[in-house]
């Protein structure tokens, strides 16, 4: 029999599938000279897909037999996912020409990469997380490995495949542990399950609690489980490393609220000192290792590490007060690390040498004033300095874990926030305190500039006039 | 409806920085300097109104604004000044104004990007000072940070991208825990950012809290003002920041942590203060002594000036914490004669490396016949910072210690008299060793006396050292309701210990 589906509540997931196919078939027909157009039509499906999502705001609808929930707080993630993809493909289409790999499965691929986070989002039963995160995942194994004559693509790629496959297989093993214990995979009724049986098999619940961080922090890139992730971001095209490191995080940690927070809340003490401790170990080895990188993307790619341990200060206080915290910080966090990542995409250089080393910075305030002001600005929020949204984000989650009365971790977070200004800056550094090697030209594209001055209003918007996305994110995390 | 003078003066800076960047080429500097400095005089135009309409019977702030600003947090657009805050955003429209004519010629390269950070610089200086509210304190304090750190790593000296970061580190290592007492103090007094809401509600806290959330402010302001033994990133970044830079930063950033201590670390936790007071009455007694011998041993014009900076606010907060009214007015006052004298001392600094590209004392020597009228501005700001009678250095110093004397920690009276002492020694040395002596380097026979415009942007700092110096009144009388006010809050065990004669 065929559980009752409510089509309304899913039409953002419909049509991303529907167009996203249309869109392979079309790009086919079209002309190399207008393949430009193909990133303009994947931007015009995300953002029909993010309109179908607003008459579903403040009501809240399960469908799929209880498994699929289209609620405040999976649509809150979910055009998180729309914004960072649509920021992404703006800087893809010029960096792709440049590779010369401008082909319509590319955006294909990225949109189903989106429906894989969405379905994340939405998931309300553990096996519906896992077919989501493995849509997404597979999407990303082709997306990182995309540019197939690049030896560095082929490697993120394989490793990415290898590492990601084994963290299934954790998180597989987690859920099946717990259904084992609860004799169900829907997270509401694991939650009822515990709740009437609080001693049943501690355990093996807490093995199956590890699996499953071990799966989900995999994702997110939490230390030790982190290697993956500098590799990977190095070697991929840079617009999917800006892509993978916003939208696969947002995906995880929409997950790991929705199991952990919801879901095992009445198991607190099973989790909360692991993920802490966890927590504090990602942010500080994200940022020693960052310290000693002399490649941006790479540097980027350890400051994601950190930027995770910051979110899981959100995770660790829990409730509606971190989830509204997590969420905030996602939205942020789009803004400016995929303009981070866009920057670096568009100083890339297709003449051989690596794009995105410290030295290619040197001097570019006076190459092209304007990006690298924007990139000082993008270094600046993400080192948290105010009035930006890197700030209020870390300010938000750390008032956070002060109410929680973890002022110690509040603490440790914001040593590691300064800390962290320090390879932050070294950017600024090269860009303003050094003069160029040569005279090389620096374009950024039309579309790139868009993005890049989204990014700008973004962080500057959330730094400055939080208080509307603050209600959203509250009324997104109400459902806790 | 009143005009909103403080938001007028606090965001006038902003403005102008955006009609620079917007409206200017980046190859017409003339017109990047006229539109920063008529930016800066229109700022402390406005600012002067402050002044005139101040009430100076009342320790109620003044100039309020308020507005929502992210209400689901409580966190208010909330500014106002009392007596302390005027003095300070006086003397900082006037030294922005100064520092900006000052680079006239001495900055040529990107004049542009140059002017915007002075004056995004401003903006965010006179934030600090104008913020009730703890967020938007925060905000403009850490701001701040930014433009001051483009400025020296940008335009500085050999060493200056050293400088710069760590300038930038150290404030910023200070301040991420102060972040974490506000975060305390926000949910310890019921989600309010509200700065007089929080000195009234603190004090009620239990020592021990009161303790944490005084040690991590404390932090953020020692690095701030500095104290000794946070200091050491001060002489990297007053020697290898450009003149105006040096201005700056000596001038008003440096009062910013001795303003914190007022405003925050003082009223807040009154209960904590007695334990920290005899190990921060111990600080400055060093910062005095050693600052001084560190200045005896310099080669460097402008590293002695710097670490007579560290001495002399080793006064300063001496004063602040010996906590009567006498010495806590004489360490205010020298927070602003502080300003005026070092800043000067920059100035003219500033103008011998135009000319000569190098500020080794050794280098220099029989000045005096070569540039009398130079002579003369160095000589009076050189008095100034010994604290010659009649002169604004003196008044504060004497007030400072007098006050200390009367204080429980009468022993670092006679400290810092001998560091009097010994500033007498470093300046006049330095003074002889530059000004007389042979005129025997070929290099400085063809020395230029100064030109109209370095006699204009010294001249209205010698009128104010005059003015302090011999008729100190008007400040003081402007300080009065508020030290009043704020030693009220203070613990009384403390405060009651100095009975003046």
């Amino acid at each position: 029999m065929m559980p009752d589906i409510h089509y309304a509540a899913i039409l953002p997931e419909l049509c991303l599938v529907v167009f996203g196919l249309g869109h392979l078939m079309l790009s086919f027909t079209v002309r190399e000279e207008n393949k430009g157009s193909l990133a303009a039509m994947a931007i015009l499906i995300l953002a029909v897909a993010g309109a179908t999502m607003i008459p579903l705001w403040n009501h809240p609808v399960v469908t799929f037999a209880g498994s699929y929930a289209v609620d405040n707080f999976a649509l809150f993630f979910k055009w998180v996912f729309l914004l960072a993809a649509v920021l992404a493909i703006l800087h893809s289409g010029s960096y792709l020409r440049q590779e010369g790999m401008e082909h319509g499965e590319y955006y294909t691929l990225l949109l189903f990469a989106v429906l894989g986070m969405m379905v994340m989002a939405s998931a309300r039963d553990l096996m519906v997380v896992y077919v989501g995160l493995e849509l997404m995942s597979i999407t990303f194994y082709c997306l990182v490995g995309y540019l197939r004559g690049r030896l560095g693509s082929n490697e993120a790629a394989l490793k990415y495949f290898i590492l990601g496959a084994f963290s299934s297989a954790f998180l597989l093993y987690g859920f099946s542990l717990i259904y084992g214990i609860t004799g169900t995979t829907s997270i509401a009724g694991i939650h009822t399950f515990l709740a009437a049986h609080p001693e049943a098999m501690a355990a093996p619940l807490a093995l199956a609690i590890v699996m499953v961080i071990v799966g989900l922090g995999f994702k997110v890139s939490m230390v030790p489980f982190h290697f993956w992730s500098p590799d990977v971001y190095t070697g991929a095209p840079t617009p999917v490393t800006a892509f993978l490191s916003v939208g696969s995080e947002a995906a995880a940690f929409a997950a790991i609220l929705r199991i952990f927070v919801s879901g095992l809340s009445g198991q607190s003490e099973l989790w909360t000192g692991l993920v802490t401790a966890l927590a504090v170990i990602t942010m500080t080895v994200g940022n020693l290792m960052a310290i000693q990188q002399r490649d941006v993307k790479r540097m980027l790619a350890y400051s994601s590490v950190t930027h995770a341990g910051y979110i899981l200060v959100g995770v660790v206080v829990g409730g509606s007060v971190g989830s509204a915290t997590v969420m905030f910080y996602m939205l942020s966090y789009a803004f400016m690390n995929v303009g981070a990542f866009g920057v670096v995409a568009a100083l890339n250089r297709t003449d051989g040498r690596e794009g995105s080393n410290l030295d290619h910075f040197a001097g570019l305030a006076k190459l092209h004033p304007a990006l690298a002001a924007v990139m000082l600005m993008l270094m600046l929020s993400l080192a948290g300095i105010p009035p930006t949204a890197g700030f209020f984000g870390k300010f938000y989650i750390f008032m956070g874990a002060v109410k929680a009365n973890l002022i110690w971790l509040a603490i440790i977070g914001m040593l590691n926030s300064a800390v962290s200004a320090y390879y932050y800056l070294r950017v600024a550094v090269y860009m303003y305190m050094r003069e160029p090697e040569g005279e090389p030209q620096v374009m950024v594209p039309v579309s790139m500039r868009w993005s890049l001055a989204a990014s700008i209003i973004g962080i500057f918007g959330l730094g400055l006039f939080p208080d509307a996305v603050l209600a959203l994110a509250r009324a997104s995390a109400a459902a806790f | 409806m009143s005009l909103p003078i403080l938001s007028i003066v606090t965001f006038l800076p902003l403005v102008g920085a955006a009609a620079i960047l917007f409206g200017v080429r980046r190859d017409n500097p003339a017109a990047a300097r006229h539109v920063a400095f008529a930016t800066s005089v229109v700022t402390f135009l406005a600012s002067l109104p402050l002044a005139v309409r101040f009430d100076r019977t009342t320790a109620a702030m003044q100039f309020v604004e308020t507005h929502a600003w992210i209400p689901s947090m409580g966190i208010r657009y909330h500014v106002g000044i009392d007596g302390i805050t005027l003095l300070l955003i006086l003397l900082t429209t006037l030294l922005s104004m100064i520092a900006i004519l000052s680079t006239w010629t001495a900055v040529t390269t990107r004049v542009k990007e140059f002017m915007v950070a002075m004056l995004v610089l401003e903006t965010s200086m006179i934030g600090v000072f104008i913020a009730l509210d703890f967020f938007l304190f925060y905000l403009f304090w850490e701001a701040m940070l930014v433009p001051m750190y483009l400025l020296i790593g940008v335009w500085g000296g050999e060493r200056r991208i050293y400088a710069a970061v760590k300038f930038f580190l150290y404030t910023l290592a200070g301040s991420v825990l102060m972040l974490v007492a506000i975060l305390v103090l926000y949910v310890k007094s019921g989600r309010t950012f509200d700065i007089q809401t929080i000195a009234h509600l603190a004090p009620t806290f239990s020592p021990a809290m009161q303790g944490w959330i005084f040690a991590a402010l404390f932090l953020a302001f020692a690095v701030k003002v500095p104290m000794f033994p946070f200091h050491t990133w001060l002489p990297d970044a007053h020697t290898e920041a450009p003149t105006a830079g040096s201005v700056i930063l000596a001038g008003v950033l440096l009062k910013m942590g001795t303003y914190g201590f007022l405003r925050f670390a003082i009223p807040m936790c009154p209960d904590a203060l007695p334990r920290f007071l005899p190990a921060i009455m111990l600080l400055s007694g060093v910062a005095i002594i050693y600052g001084a011998l560190m200045a005896l041993a310099q080669k460097d014009l402008k590293k002695l000036v710097a670490y007579s900076s560290v001495s002399h606010m080793g006064y300063i907060t001496l004063g602040l914490f010996a906590l009567n009214q006498q010495a806590m007015e004489g360490g205010i006052l020298q927070m602003i004669n502080h300003g005026i004298s070092t800043g000067a001392l920059f100035l003219l600094v500033g103008v011998i490396y135009e000319r000569r590209h190098t500020r080794l004392i050794s280098e220099f020597g029989g000045l005096t016949k070569v540039m009398p009228i130079y002579a003369v501005f160095f000589s009076i700001f050189t008095m100034s910072s010994i604290g010659l009678p009649g002169l604004n250095g003196f008044v504060g110093e004497f007030l400072t210690l007098v006050g200390v004397f009367h204080s429980q920690f009468r022993i670092f009276a006679v400290v810092g008299a001998f560091g009097i002492i010994l500033g007498a020694g470093y300046m006049l040395w330095m003074f002889q060793r530059v000004m007389f002596n042979r005129l025997d380097n070929p290099k400085n026979f063809e020395l230029k006396d100064m030109n109209v415009r370095e006699f204009v942007v010294l001249a209205p700092l010698v009128v104010l050292a005059v003015w302090i110096g011999l008729y100190p009144d008007p400040f003081l009388a402007i300080l009065h309701p508020t030290v009043n006010h704020l030693l009220a809050q203070a613990p009384v065990s403390v405060a009651s210990l100095g009975p003046l004669p």
